[in-house]
């Protein structure tokens, strides 16, 4: 029996090894520095968004009013954030429409309301930290994460330019790492803090609620424990006559 | 006579009320000795109920419409009162339901509940399987994101491979040469009218076919062979209601403490629940990468790419799938063992149903990646052990040395 259940131990998890042996091929992404309750870079990170991302691309599911969730009022919203609409109860639309920016890009820029669900903070934060120059792009700029990607650097002013080291991996050159050719206004640790508080508010906007649902879980745990210590004595004192 | 019993008198006269009371609960004796595998059947009602009530709340903002749907569920999420808690309820209700009925299924599995006299009380499970799966199937329709779409499309693709008349079986049940919003909306219909009718039809007549016969039990003995002669109760029986109501509280507490844990901390489950790729919005030009049905699929989406293609067909491979569900309905009389439980059989069946749960949840596994070949050998591999557990089953308990059954249940 016991060289029955070794052997059903390994049916079960050698196929899990072998199939981890052959992962993928993408690029190893840096972890973002999410933290939905720091209020401050939330703001930080809503004034990059309105600023930088709102030009191209919508969040056509997410309204003005609920930056107020950020703890700012609706003066604040309607005179620091809201540039595009005139009423904070709009949704974050773009002027430029679906077919220019497919012109203008090759495709149309996503709308970022959930793009933290599908693409994840991570994937965020390298990709917008991923950007060098690269004269064969149409754009001049290519992606480490995305490769020819359509999107220029938007940032650029910020964080500066980037050219890549190359390192040869069999027949393909492949990106090793970018180093700074021409400085941007901010340094480059200032920068990943800045997409940092980027991500962080993409992480929110994908879900507002998110911050309530895991108050309101704890709560509800701690309820539901009470009710299992009661439901427990009544179920033993209900059985005592059962033999 | 009390005010409240009068009433009582004059509902009886016009209804059994009190009649189907003591029938279902007060006077319907189970046995006493239910272990930890018999809580699954009261929570699968549970969670039926939770997505009905669930189901009822998203359907009034829901606009199952091309353009609309995707949008519809983040309004649902952020501008609807209390929107999220019961997104989130019916996505994980959607999940915790084929958890609670796999677990529900390995108890029959385990027990021999599918053996005479309750042949019936298995087919009927089965035939709920089959409309859960399809439920859950049409449902997933419905956010229209990439793997809703996607996943549509590779399904509903499996009816075209049917020889001659595939092509137009297809088109017949998108409503459209691709999935579209005509198949958004016959998908929605299906998904909250005709299903769920149908559901509650069949968990019905599960019930009324298992308090017919009565409750198998973790020995496998017919409890009513010994009764109590003055009473005719079974001896070994105790009343459902206020036992097991009581029981099954305690069952629903922990159970309702797992759902919570899941629905407020890990809503998507790491993409097991909601998958990442069903956030970006439906788009009937880009292909994803990989596409791969929710968990609960997985172990026949395995098998159906076991199969390789034979003359330039798939069809081989969705009759294999189909072929891995009905072989359920004749498990009664594949079954030969002279014991029904566990406890009592012999080595073999210990062995062989071991081997099926390993199988089984390979398949799953296999089933969330993409086809290699090595994990395609692995799921063909698994997926003959899963058909063999079946096919071979006749032979292998029939010459299984099981142990004598007690008279009475134990413990």
């Amino acid at each position: 029996m016991k060289r029955m259940k070794n052997l059903l131990f390994l049916l079960a998890v050698v196929p899990a090894i072998a199939l981890a042996a052959g992962g993928g091929h993408s690029v190893p992404l840096d972890k973002a520095p999410v933290n939905p309750g720091d209020m401050e870079s939330l703001q930080r990170g809503a004034r990059m968004f309105v600023n930088f991302c709102l030009n191209c691309h919508s969040a056509a599911a997410m309204r003005y009013s609920r930056l107020a969730d950020l703890g700012l009022t609706e003066e604040q919203i309607k005179a620091n954030l809201m540039f595009a609409a005139e009423k904070p109860g709009e949704t974050m639309k773009v002027g430029m429409t679906k077919s220019d920016g497919k012109v203008f890009f090759g495709a149309t820029p996503p709308d970022l309301s959930v793009i933290a669900r599908s693409r994840g903070a991570d994937w965020l934060y390298t990709y917008l930290r991923g950007f060098y120059r690269d004269d064969s792009r149409a754009t001049g700029w290519n992606n480490t994460v995305f490769d020819k990607v359509g999107m220029p650097h938007v940032m650029w002013s910020l964080q500066g330019e980037m050219v890549p080291v190359y390192r040869k991996e069999g027949e393909h050159e492949v990106v090793e790492r970018l180093v700074l050719a021409k400085p941007g206004s901010v340094t480059l640790a200032e920068y990943d803090s800045m997409v940092g508080d980027l991500v962080n508010y993409l992480v929110w906007m994908g879900e507002p609620a998110q911050v309530q649902r895991k108050q309101l879980g704890v709560a509800v745990l701690i309820f539901l424990g009470i009710f299992f210590v009661v439901a427990y004595y009544l179920k033993k004192e209900y059985w005592k006559d059962v033999h | 006579m009390s005010a409240m019993q009068k009433l009582m008198g004059w509902i009886d006269d016009r209804f059994p009320l009190t009649a189907t009371y003591k029938a279902h609960l007060s006077e319907y004796y189970a046995p006493k000795n239910f272990n930890f595998w018999y809580f699954f059947g009261s929570l699968a009602l549970l969670v039926l109920v939770i997505q009905i009530v669930t189901g009822i709340f998203l359907t009034m903002n829901y606009k199952p419409d091309s353009e609309l749907a995707f949008l519809s569920v983040e309004y649902i999420m952020r501008d609807v009162e209390w929107g999220w808690l019961i997104r989130y309820m019916h996505s994980t209700g959607a999940s915790m339901f084929f958890v609670v009925v796999y677990l529900h299924m390995f108890r029959g599995l385990m027990y021999g509940s599918y053996r005479k006299p309750r042949e019936l009380i298995w087919i009927f499970g089965v035939l709920i399987y089959l409309a859960l799966m399809a439920e859950a199937f049409l449902g997933y329709l419905l956010p229209w994101g990439q793997m809703s779409y996607w996943g549509a499309q590779v399904i509903v693709n499996l009816f075209a491979a049917v020889p001659f008349i595939g092509e137009d079986l297809s088109i017949w049940i998108r409503g459209d040469y691709v999935i579209s919003d005509a198949t958004l909306n016959r998908f929605f219909a299906f998904h909250v009218i005709a299903l769920p009718l149908v559901l509650i039809a069949l968990v019905v007549v599960h019930l009324v076919a298992l308090h017919e016969v009565g409750s198998n039990n973790p020995d496998g003995v017919e409890i009513k062979k010994h009764k109590d002669p003055k009473t005719g109760i079974p001896l070994d029986g105790i009343p459902f209601h206020p036992y097991y109501t009581v029981k099954d509280i305690v069952g629903v507490v922990v159970f309702l403490m797992v759902f919570s844990a899941i629905l407020f901390f890990a809503p998507a489950m790491g993409g097991y629940f909601l998958e990442a790729a069903n956030f970006v919005p439906a788009d009937p030009l880009k292909t994803p990468e990989h596409i791969a049905p929710l968990w609960y699929f997985t172990p026949f989406y395995a098998i159906l790419r076991a199969v390789p293609p034979m003359f330039g067909s798939q069809f081989p491979g969705v009759v294999a799938m189909g072929l891995s569900i009905v072989l359920l309905f004749f498990l009664p009389w594949l079954d030969r063992s002279k014991v029904k439980s566990i406890r009592y059989r012999g080595p073999i069946y210990k062995i062989a149903l071991a081997l099926f749960i390993v199988a089984f949840i390979g398949l799953g596994y296999l089933g969330l990646l993409p086809a290699t070949p090595i994990a395609t050998i692995f799921a063909q591999v698994f997926s003959v052990i899963y058909f063999l557990f079946f096919l071979l089953m006749p032979w292998y308990t029939s010459i299984d040395k099981t142990k004598p059954e007690p008279e009475r249940v134990t413990g």
